[in-house]
């Protein structure tokens, strides 16, 4: 089974620090990591080729420093990577990145299966995954929680939906996005990583992938971000101390005065 | 081609149709008035009667476009996409909303690399642009730390996912008039490569807490599996669904779908009580924008407080036996 999962290097975002003035992160002294929600994906991919056979390739769209983020993943057990860089990717939306990664998917070769994270943890929007899907005209689900099982010609995905699983037949090639359920991702090894400093990690322009330089960056880009806002961080909500019984009472009984004044009771 | 009007998408199940699918005429006729111009809805489905249709006119759409064929019953991404990419270019709607659903954030994007349109996710404010009339769509990234507001400028339709309980549903008003238009479904846009071939329904308690209106979550401050009959208890007397943090879930005092953050599913409920939840960053990115936060917690410094309206900075152990039993005096005395 050859697999294929696009990863996108993110900035570490469990301490955020925002430029008040501007309203855009502060980069400094902050990593750069996999998507964390991509790791499911990348396990889930090597738990497939531990069953049935076959590769595991991983593939970035991303500035040159993106490469570290495909090392990381050949080390856990990925068996190679692409990274498609260049400016003319500057600035795309998720039309022109679905588009690039798309083309380029095409460029690797036969796939059976496409592996997504749910969504990028800087983006948030989750529309890339479906997007490739719809390029590359392949079957499609969705907040996968469990690969049932697979063989050549299908494979049998649980879906989380609002209401419950529901069970999935897919004909392959097929693109599946992963929730976290999926799997539990393991850690790079040593060996792994020994590897991953040996593999050569190619890097595709748009010229190498013959794509259409009109659909890439911004000409491609449908949308445009016209204003970047900071919400407000505290609420400045009331904070009531309980450290004993008699103000644990009086405590809950303002909770509860207020919820009557919210309607909640 | 000119694309003019706003367009829904509404959701149905079984014959009925759900919820979301009013909230997001509360959204359409704003910006249909605004733009001068008509509301259409859009049902996808399986044996959904005129009668039921017929509330999205009375909630507020000037047309309901219907395409009614078993092959609808349940979404899939691929039928479904052939059937609005046809639509769209039919109609050519101006500006179309769905629901930041399992399914609506399935279908929209890939429809919207078909069209090539421009889509924004999770929206939740939008707005038509002064002399220029585009979409202006406002959404929190970076787990929630900036908004950033989108616009389309060049290319049509403009499209917009809204997360469900991010409006209320508009109003009911029976002598509101408007057309339902049933249209053939086309067997070539039928697409059998995903079969839906079965269906676990959530058990018991509801889980399906990116719709419930108040939800209670517990993180590890309650110990053991046992200790959230606590959040149960709580959850039921204020009428809402089970919430998690993912160090309750990683120990398997409950399950998976009920867990809420980054790695988990985002709510925006009208109520979010957060118990032995110390608020790290990636469980504040699935609840930041809930409309009233309520926190109980032992440590003054926990960072749950800083998104609270109301806190209560104490025992768990002390305080939510309490409110169960205050909230069933409460209610005992109405
Ligand atoms: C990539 C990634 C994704 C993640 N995704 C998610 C996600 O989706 N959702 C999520 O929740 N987390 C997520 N996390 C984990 C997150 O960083 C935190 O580890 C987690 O939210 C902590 O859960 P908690 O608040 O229950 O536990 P803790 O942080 O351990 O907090 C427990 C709290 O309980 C309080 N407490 C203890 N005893 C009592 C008592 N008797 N009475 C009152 N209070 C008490 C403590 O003061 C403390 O504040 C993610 C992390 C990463 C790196």
């Amino acid at each position: 089974m050859n697999i294929v999962i696009p990863i996108k290097q993110v900035p570490e975002t469990s301490n955020v620090k925002m430029d008040e003035k501007t309203g855009t992160m502060v980069r400094e002294g902050v990593e750069s990591i996999i998507n964390p929600l991509d790791l499911y994906a990348i396990e889930a991919g090597i738990q497939l080729k531990d069953r049935f056979g076959g590769t595991v390739t991983v593939i970035s769209m991303g500035p040159p420093n993106a490469e570290k983020a495909i090392r990381e993943a050949i080390a856990m057990g990925c068996d190679g990577g692409v990274l498609v860089s260049g400016r003319e990717f500057a600035g795309s939306d998720t039309w022109a990145t679905a588009y690039a990664l798309s083309e380029s998917i095409k460029k690797i070769g036969a796939f059976d299966l496409i592996l997504c994270g749910e969504r990028a943890t800087d983006g948030d929007t989750g529309q890339v995954g479906p997007g490739i899907a719809s390029f590359l005209d392949v079957s499609l689900a969705t907040y996968v929680s469990r690969i049932v099982e697979t063989d050549e010609k299908e494979i049998v995905v649980e879906r989380l939906i609002e209401d419950g699983y529901e069970t999935l037949a897919m004909r392959l090639p097929a693109l599946v996005t992963v929730v976290k359920e999926i799997s539990y991702p393991r850690l790079p090894t040593l060996r792994g990583k020994q590897k991953a400093r040996k593999t050569a990690v190619p890097v595709w322009a748009a010229a190498e992938i013959g794509i259409d330089a009109a659909k890439l960056g911004l000409n491609g880009s449908p949308t445009r971000v016209v204003k970047i806002e900071m919400p407000k961080v505290t609420r400045g909500g009331k904070i009531v101390p309980a450290p004993d019984e008699e103000s644990a009472v009086r405590a809950v009984d303002g909770l509860v005065d207020f919820l009557k004044s919210k309607d909640f009771i | 081609m000119t694309y003019a009007g706003v367009w829904t998408i509404a959701e149905a199940r079984d014959g009925a149709l759900r919820q979301v699918s009013f909230e997001l005429l509360t959204r359409g006729r704003k910006l249909a008035d605004k733009r001068n111009t008509t509301l259409s809805s859009v049902v996808l489905a399986s044996g959904i009667s005129d009668e039921t249709v017929r509330e999205l006119i009375k909630r507020g759409a000037d047309r309901v476009y219907v395409v009614d064929d078993p092959a609808l019953a349940h979404f899939t991404a691929e039928t479904f996409s052939n059937v609005l990419v046809k639509l769209i270019d039919t109609y050519a709607p101006e500006i179309i909303i769905a629901a930041a659903t399992t399914s609506g954030r399935t279908l929209m994007p890939h429809v919207s690399m078909r069209t090539h349109a421009g889509l924004t996710a999770d929206c939740t404010d939008l707005d038509i642009e002064e002399g220029t009339g585009n979409l202006l769509q406002t959404r929190p990234a970076i787990g929630g730390n900036i908004l950033a507001t989108i616009k389309t400028p060049e290319f049509r339709p403009q499209m917009s996912t809204v997360r469900p309980r991010s409006t209320k549903p508009a109003p009911v008003d029976a002598s509101r008039t408007g057309e339902i238009v049933r249209l053939p479904f086309d067997p070539a846009l039928r697409d059998g490569r995903v079969r839906r071939i079965g269906f676990k329904a959530n058990e018991g308690e509801e889980v399906d807490i990116q719709s419930a209106d108040v939800v209670v979550s517990g993180g590890k401050g309650l110990k053991k599996a046992e200790n959230f009959a606590l959040i149960r208890e709580l959850a039921e007397k204020l009428g809402g669904s089970i919430g998690a943090s993912r160090d309750a879930v990683d120990r398997a005092w409950i399950g998976y779908p009920h867990q809420v953050g980054l790695s988990g599913k985002t709510v925006t409920p009208k109520l979010y009580v957060a118990a032995g939840i110390s608020g790290a960053i990636q469980h504040l990115a699935g609840m930041k924008t809930a409309e009233t936060i309520v926190a109980i917690n032992s440590d003054p410094d926990a960072q749950i407080f800083r998104v609270a309206d109301y806190g209560i900075v104490g025992d768990l152990f002390e305080v939510l036996p309490l409110l169960n039993e205050r909230l069933s005096r409460e209610v005992g005395s109405k």
